[in-house]
């Protein structure tokens, strides 16, 4: 379980970067909060600094789009999924339950 | 229309083909490429590819699935020599021909070299082929590489060579690289990476020649054109392309630094259309792979339709990573439009900027401020293509 940051400092419409290992990007889309792994399964960007719109957010360098709920890329260049993660919050505090890298121990 | 033929197994013939396929077309679909190798992503070949981060299947634009589902006849290491219009039939390499009903020029473009003599060891970077002879003569040693030209690839290649741990040096005949794209004021700021990243840039001198020695006649030094002598293991010409067309030439096709065709990418036959860095649509022609990708969907409506239907009025769009800059550039700048510093610092190379002409923002750059960029693109392409935004 990772600390993000402070609900209140994730106002909708906004996203964050959290530096794990792979990164991950947590979005308050509408004030539902959604976290992926930040980076474009296309080519290397980083989907924080995506352009969110409803509950897609669009790659910032070729516009490859992904569906914050599944993960599921919705439309080229991207064809591979992003991994979606956990997010609870807890007395005003974000958190990502972070899957560990595949093929590795969890 | 039952039949259509790709030329050009490339991003642009790619999408192409894909877009065929999702518009309902369920003909004959040939991709002919001149290259052995399926549809693979261009822009890494510079950059990740060059230093050994990304791999070749990582290259690949469409997998096993996608390639099965788009149910096409690929006809690979096949080169397009001729284009008999009446006849409807392309002209390939071995004498065969190929006749369908529609056609989509895809041929994309082939890197301008020098003149004179190319001894070995020296490189353009356009292919996969390519990239791999370049990382193959720059493993092992640490190389003296000269970079001809400090265009994006010219810098891009220049940016690796460092990575990898080479001595560079880039030669640039313009007193300052990427002046006619950034303007004098931005273009100053790109061309200050290279010394920081312990790369020389020489500006204001051409190449005369390249001097090779051996029985293999292997590269030992590039001659300036004011005389100076660099010596050098590897060399990198990055002059620019040329589309691709002579193949064409005497098809009847009109061809002005590219197959000439209308804003919906259609040449004056209906059923051929042209995509990506060999088109010259509406008096201009891209060399970005984003309009390669958006051209498609469109020229491709066109030429199911019979007539144009539909145009490409997307804003411009490219990128650059060099020397761990991201460099993003959105909108038509022109000559003497001045930009304006929004958000950022020159000196931390990361920045937003917009260029201005009476007033009105023309065109923005960015380096490293993905997001804010991204805002200010959308933002843009909203005022300046309102029907398409």
């Amino acid at each position: 379980m990772i600390p993000v940051c402070h609900l209140a400092d994730l106002p909708v419409g906004e996203s964050v970067r959290i530096d794990t290992a792979p990164p991950v990007a947590v979005f308050n889309a509408d004030g539902q909060l959604y976290a992926i792994d930040d980076t474009c399964t296309h080519q290397d960007a980083s989907l924080a600094d995506g352009w969110l719109e409803g509950c897609l957010v669009e790659c910032p360098l070729h516009a490859a789009s992904f569906d914050l709920r599944t993960g599921a890329p919705t439309c080229l260049p991207a064809r591979r999924a992003v991994r979606t993660h956990p997010v609870t919050v807890e007395d005003g505090m974000i958190y990502v339950h972070h899957l560990a890298e595949e093929g590795t121990a969890a | 229309m039952k039949s259509v033929a790709v030329i050009g197994a490339s991003l642009a013939g790619l999408y192409a083909a894909r877009a065929l396929r999702a518009q309902g077309f369920d003909g004959r679909l040939v991709i002919v490429g001149d290259e052995q190798h399926r549809p693979y992503d261009r822009p890494p070949l510079s950059k990740d590819f060059l230093t050994g981060a990304t791999g070749q299947d990582q290259l690949a634009l469409a997998d096993a699935e996608e390639i099965a589902e788009l149910d096409a006849e690929w006809l690979l290491g096949t080169r397009a020599t001729g284009l008999d219009t009446a006849a409807g039939a392309v002209l390939l390499d071995g004498g065969r021909s190929l006749t369908t009903d529609g056609l989509v020029l895809a041929t994309g473009a082939a890197p301008r070299r020098l003149p004179g003599a190319a001894p070995t060891g020296t490189h353009t970077l356009r292919t996969l082929d390519d990239a791999q002879a370049l990382r193959a003569d720059l493993a092992g040693a640490a190389r003296r590489v000269v970079v001809i030209g400090a265009g994006f690839i010219g810098a891009e290649v220049a940016s690796s060579c460092a990575a990898l741990g080479h001595e560079v040096t880039v030669v640039e005949a313009a007193p300052l690289p990427l002046l006619p794209q950034l303007g004098e004021e931005m273009a100053r700021i790109c061309a200050a990476l290279h010394a920081e990243h312990k790369v020389t840039l020489l500006t204001g001198t051409g190449v005369s020649r390249l001097h090779g020695a051996g029985p293999d006649d292997r590269l030992t030094a590039v001659e300036l054109s004011d005389g100076r002598l660099l010596p050098a293991d590897v060399v990198v010409v990055g002059i620019g392309v040329r589309p691709h067309t002579a193949w064409l030439e005497g098809s009847g096709l009109p061809l002005d630094d590219g197959v000439v065709c209308d804003a919906g990418g259609v040449t004056p036959l209906p059923h051929i259309i042209a995509v990506g860095d060999v088109a010259r649509t509406d008096g201009s022609r891209a060399e970005h792979w984003t309009s390669a990708t958006e051209q498609a969907a469109v020229a491709v409506r066109n030429l199911l339709a019979g007539s144009t239907v539909a145009t490409h009025r997307a804003l411009p769009y490219f990128w650059s990573d060099q020397y761990g800059v991201r460099i993003q550039f959105a909108g038509r700048r022109a000559p003497g439009d001045t930009p304006r510093l929004v958000e950022g610092s020159p000196d931390d190379r990361s920045f937003l900027a917009c260029y201005e002409r009476d007033g009105r923002t023309t065109a923005v750059l960015a380096l490293n401020r993905p997001r804010p960029f991204m805002r200010l693109r959308r933002e843009l392409a909203r005022t300046t293509h309102p029907a398409t935004a």
